[in-house]
C-alpha cells in the first residue's frame, strides 16, 4: 500500500502532461461567436446617426435584400483601417448599413468627411443595445443579414482585404 | 561582435554542462576515477561562461544595438537607462538567458562551497543540476536564441511594453526568477539524494541555505508583483487570483513548506522522504508556472510573448524533468530509510501540521489554476476566481494560522499542551477579544473578521517564543522565526482591513469641486496635459483634505505612450501610516466634469510591509543558519586538527 502511494505523485502529474499536451495541440479559439447567428435581428429602431443618411429599424433590414450590418464608431481606430474595405465592398453592390455606437453627430460628420461614408443608412446605438442585443461585444463588427432579417454570419474585428471575397461569398449565399 | 561573444560563451557553457552531467554521472559508478574530479570544475566555469553571456546582452541593450532581433524588437533608443537595462529580462529570449545564467551561478557556488555532503551525493547534485541546465540551454539555443541577428539592422527599436516600464516591475521578474532557480538547487539535491539513498540531517542542512534564499525571493517578488498590481493596473485590487500570480504563488506555498520540513530533518532527522518530495514539487511549481505563462494555455491579464511552440517545449523539459524525478521518487523513496519517531504534540507534530495545510492550499490553488484547462478539454468555458480560492483556501489556512500561534512553543518531540496553557490561554483570550470586538463594530463578511482576529492573536503568538528568555541569547534563526511570523500576522491584518474597511468612490467632478471617500475630502483643482520622455498624459491635479487637518496633493494621470502606442492609468496614493487614499481619473465626462475613482483602503500598506518582514525574517534565518554552519564547519576542523595532532604525540 505505502509503495503505491509513492507512485501517486507521478500518477497525477502524467495527468496533467496528458491535458496539457492535448490543450496545446488544440487550436486556440479566442473569439466568442454571437449567439445570435442564425435568429431574426431583434425589434429595433435607431434615429439617423448622420444628417445625410437616415436611420434603421428592424423593417429596412426586412425588403428582401441581404445586407452587411456593420458595428463601428468614429472613436475606433480599426474602424479607419476598415473604412477602405468597406468602400470597395460597396463598389461591388453590396448595401451596407451602420450602426454608430455611444458617437456624436460632428464626431460622426467628421468621420464620413475624412474616411469615405459606404454607408446607405446609419442608426445611432447611443447605449450598445442593439449592439448587445445581436451579441456584439465590440468594434468594429460585421453582420451579414439576409432579405428576412435573419443574421447569416458575424465577422469579429475589422475588415481585411483577404475577407472580402468570403464575406460576398456570404452574402450571395444568403441572397439565395 | 558582441552578439557572436554572446552567443560563443552560451554554446561553451551549454557543453561544459554535459561535460559536467557525464563526470557526475560517472563518478556514481567509479567514484574514483579521473572524470569524477572534473564535475565541480566544469560547473565552475559554466558558471562564469553563462554569466559572461548575460553581460555581453545587457551591453547590447544598454547601447541599444539594433541589429540584433530581440533588441530592436523589444528596445528604443529613446528609453530611459535603466528601462533599457531592464529590457534585457522583460522578454522571452532574454528572461531565459537570465534563468540559465542565474542557475549556472548557482551551481558553481555549490560547486565551489558546498564539501558537507558525501562526495557521490555531491557529484549526483551536480549531475542533476548540470541536466536540468542542458535543457534550457538547448532551448535557448535551438528555439529562442537572444543574439540571433537581423539581416538588415533596424531603423529604430519596436519599444518595450510601457506598462512594463516601471521601476518596481524592471526587478520584479528577477527576483522571482532567483528564487525559482534557487528552488532548482534544492531540486538537484534532491535527486542527487534520492540517487545515492542517503537522506539525513547533513543533507537538510546543505539544502537548507538554498531553500531559504529560493524563499526570501519569492516573498520579495510577490510582494513586489502585488504592489506593482495594485498602482499600476489602476484596478484598486491588490490580488486577482489571475493564473500568472497563482504561479508565483504556487512555488512560494511548496518552498514555504519545504523549508518548515527541512527544518525538521536537519534538527530530528525526521519527515526524510516528504521533504525529498516537497523538493521535487517545490522546483515542480516554478517549472508549471513558467509553462502556464509562456505557453498562452491560460488566459491572463498579464499579457506575456504567448507561443504555442515554445510551450510545446516547457512542456518537454517539464515531464523529462518533473516526471523523471517522480519516477525516481517512485523507485527509491521507499529504500530512504524511515526517520525518527515524534509524537503529535510536538514541535515536529505541528510543523507537520503546517506541511498538511500548506500543501492542501497549494492543492487548492493548482486546482482552481489548472480547473479552465481540464474543462476546455470537454469545450466548457470557465472562469475560477475570488469566490472559490477565497473561502476553500480559508478552510485550510485558518486552521494553519491558528497552529502556527502556538507550534513554536512546542518542544521537538514530545510535549504537553499543559506545559504551555498560560500563553495558549493568552493567544486564545487575545484572538477571542478581538473578534468579538469586530463584530460589535460592524457588519463585515466572516473572512474578514476572523483574519482581523486571528492576525491580532498571531502577531501576540509569534513573540512567545522569546517569552522568558534572555533576548541576547536567542539565536539569530529563532528571531527569524518570530520575524517573520509576526510579519505573517501584519500582511494578514492588511488583508483582512483591506477587505472590511474599504471605500469606493466613483464621482463625475467639475474643476473646484470636491468628492467625498471615507475620511478625505478631495478637490478636483485643475486638469491639464503634461509630457514625458515617451508618452504624453492628461493630468489632475488633486488636493485631498484628511478629516478637514493635513493636505496631500495627487497627480493621477492617464498616459498615452507613442512607442509602441498604448493608454495607461497611472493612479496615485496618498499614504497616512493608517491607510492609503488611491485616486485614479478616468474620462471626461461631459460638460466640463471628469471622472474620479476614489479609494480609501485602511491599513492596505500593512500587506506589504507584511510581506517585507516575512521576507526579512527569512533573511534573519539564513544568516542564523550560515552562521551556525560557519561554526560547525570551524569546530570540525578544530577537532580533526586536533586528532590529527594527538596522533602525532602517541608513542609509537
Amino acid at each position: 500500500m505505502k509503495r503505491l502511494m509513492l507512485w501517486v505523485p507521478l500518477a497525477l502529474f502524467f495527468g496533467f502532461a496528458g491535458l496539457a499536451a492535448y490543450q496545446l495541440t488544440q487550436p486556440k479559439d479566442e473569439f466568442i461567436e454571437s449567439a445570435m447567428v442564425g435568429q431574426p435581428m431583434p425589434q429595433f429602431d435607431l434615429r439617423p446617426a448622420s444628417p445625410d443618411r437616415p436611420g434603421v429599424a428592424l423593417a429596412d433590414l426586412q425588403d428582401g435584400k441581404p445586407k452587411l450590418l456593420n458595428i463601428w464608431a468614429s472613436w475606433c481606430v480599426p474602424c479607419i483601417a476598415e473604412a477602405p474595405q468597406l468602400e470597395a465592398l460597396r463598389e461591388q453592390g453590396v448595401e451596407i448599413v451602420g450602426v454608430a455606437i455611444r458617437d456624436k453627430p460632428e464626431d460622426v460628420a467628421k468621420f464620413l468627411e475624412r474616411y469615405g461614408n459606404p454607408y446607405t443608412r446609419i442608426g445611432a446605438d447611443d447605449l450598445s443595445e442593439i449592439q448587445l442585443a445581436i451579441g456584439s461585444s465590440g468594434v468594429p463588427e460585421t453582420f451579414v443579414i439576409d432579405g428576412n432579417g435573419i443574421i447569416q454570419h458575424q465577422h469579429l474585428g475589422d475588415i481585411r482585404a483577404e475577407h472580402i471575397p468570403m464575406l460576398l461569398q456570404k452574402l450571395q449565399e444568403a441572397g439565395s | 561582435m558582441i552578439a557572436e561573444l554572446g552567443l560563443a560563451a552560451l554554446w561553451l557553457a551549454a557543453a561544459l554542462a554535459a561535460l559536467q552531467l557525464i563526470a557526475g554521472a560517472l563518478s556514481q559508478r567509479d567514484e574514483s576515477g579521473e572524470l569524477a574530479s572534473l564535475a565541480r570544475p566544469a560547473a565552475i566555469m559554466q558558471g562564469l561562461l553563462a554569466g559572461f553571456a548575460f553581460i555581453m546582452l545587457l551591453w547590447l541593450f544598454a547601447v541599444t544595438d539594433l541589429s540584433v532581433k530581440l533588441v530592436a524588437d523589444n528596445s528604443h533608443s529613446a528609453k530611459p537607462m535603466i528601462f533599457k537595462l531592464a529590457g534585457t529580462w522583460g522578454n522571452h529570449e532574454g528572461s531565459m538567458l537570465l534563468w540559465v545564467t542565474v542557475m549556472a551561478l548557482a551551481g558553481s557556488l555549490i560547486a565551489l562551497l558546498e564539501r558537507r555532503l558525501p562526495e557521490r551525493t555531491m557529484q549526483a547534485t551536480l549531475a542533476a543540476q548540470a541536466f536540468v541546465g542542458l535543457g534550457f540551454y538547448a532551448f535557448l539555443l535551438l528555439s529562442s536564441n537572444p543574439f540571433e541577428r537581423l539581416p538588415e539592422p533596424a531603423l529604430e527599436g519596436a519599444g518595450l511594453n510601457p506598462l512594463l516600464q516601471d521601476i518596481g516591475l524592471a526587478f520584479h521578474p528577477p527576483t522571482l526568477y532567483f528564487g525559482y532557480v534557487g528552488l532548482s538547487v534544492a531540486f538537484s539535491f534532491a535527486v542527487g539524494a534520492l540517487l545515492t539513498g542517503r537522506v539525513g540531517p547533513d543533507f537538510a542542512r546543505a539544502m537548507r541555505p538554498w531553500v531559504l534564499g529560493a524563499w526570501i525571493f519569492l516573498t520579495l517578488g510577490i510582494t513586489a508583483g502585488s504592489y506593482w498590481a495594485y498602482y499600476e493596473l489602476g484596478w484598486g485590487g491588490w490580488w486577482f487570483w489571475d493564473p500568472v500570480e497563482n504561479a508565483s504563488l504556487m512555488p512560494w506555498l511548496a518552498a514555504t513548506a519545504l523549508l518548515h520540513s527541512v527544518s525538521v530533518l536537519a534538527a530530528r532527522d525526521a519527515l526524510r522522504a516528504w521533504t525529498i518530495m516537497l523538493g521535487v514539487v517545490a522546483f515542480s511549481m516554478s517549472m508549471l508556472g513558467t509553462f502556464l505563462v509562456r505557453s498562452g494555455i491560460l488566459t491572463s491579464v498579464h499579457a506575456f510573448a504567448v507561443d504555442p511552440e515554445r510551450g510545446t517545449f516547457i512542456l518537454a523539459l517539464l515531464i523529462l524533468y518533473v516526471g523523471g524525478a517522480l519516477l525516481l521518487f517512485g523507485l527509491k523513496a521507499g529504500s530512504v530509510a524511515e526517520g525518527e519517531r515524534f509524537s503529535v504534540t510536538s514541535r515536529e507534530g505541528a510543523l507537520v501540521f503546517n506541511n498538511v495545510m500548506l500543501s492542501a492550499i497549494l492543492g487548492i490553488v493548482l486546482l482552481g489554476t489548472l480547473y479552465p484547462l481540464l474543462t476546455e478539454a470537454f469545450d466548457v468555458r470557465v472562469s475560477v476566481g475570488p469566490p472559490y480560492f477565497n473561502p476553500v483556501g480559508a478552510i485550510f489556512t485558518i486552521p494553519m494560522l491558528i497552529v502556527m500561534a502556538i507550534g513554536p512553543l512546542l518542544r521537538w518531540k514530545g510535549d504537553s499542551i499543559r506545559r504551555i496553557k498560560l500563553p495558549l490561554a493568552i493567544v486564545a483570550a487575545i484572538m477571542a477579544a478581538a473578534l468579538l470586538l469586530v463584530i460589535v463594530m460592524g457588519d463585515y463578511s466572516i473572512l474578514a473578521m476572523l483574519g482581523l482576529a486571528i492576525a491580532i492573536g498571531l502577531a501576540v503568538g509569534s513573540f512567545m517564543p522569546l517569552r522568558g528568555r534572555n533576548l541576547r541569547r536567542v539565536p539569530i534563526a529563532t528571531w527569524g522565526m518570530v520575524v517573520a511570523h509576526f510579519g505573517l500576522a501584519v500582511a494578514l491584518f492588511g488583508m483582512a482591513s483591506e477587505s472590511a474597511f474599504s471605500e469606493e468612490r466613483l464621482a463625475a467632478v467639475e474643476i473646484g469641486q470636491s468628492a467625498q471617500v471615507g475620511p478625505w475630502t478631495v478637490t478636483l483643482d485643475q486638469v491639464k496635459p503634461v509630457a514625458g520622455p515617451n508618452w504624453t498624459a492628461i493630468q489632475g491635479d488633486l488636493s485631498a483634505k484628511y478629516e478637514g487637518g493635513e493636505t496631500a496633493i495627487l497627480k493621477p494621470q492617464t498616459r498615452n505612450f507613442w512607442a509602441p502606442e498604448q493608454e495607461t492609468t497611472e493612479s496615485t496614493l496618498a499614504t497616512r501610516w493608517n491607510g492609503q487614499l488611491y485616486a485614479v481619473i478616468g474620462n471626461e465626462a461631459g460638460q466640463g466634469r471628469w471622472q474620479l475613482r476614489l479609494w480609501w483602503k485602511p491599513f492596505v500598506t500593512f500587506i506589504w510591509y507584511g510581506g517585507i518582514l516575512v521576507a526579512l525574517g527569512g533573511l534573519l534565518a539564513l544568516i542564523g543558519r550560515l552562521r551556525g554552519d560557519l561554526k560547525r564547519r570551524h569546530a570540525k576542523a578544530r577537532l580533526e586538527e586536533q586528532a590529527r595532532y594527538r596522533d602525532e604525540e602517541a608513542p609509537v
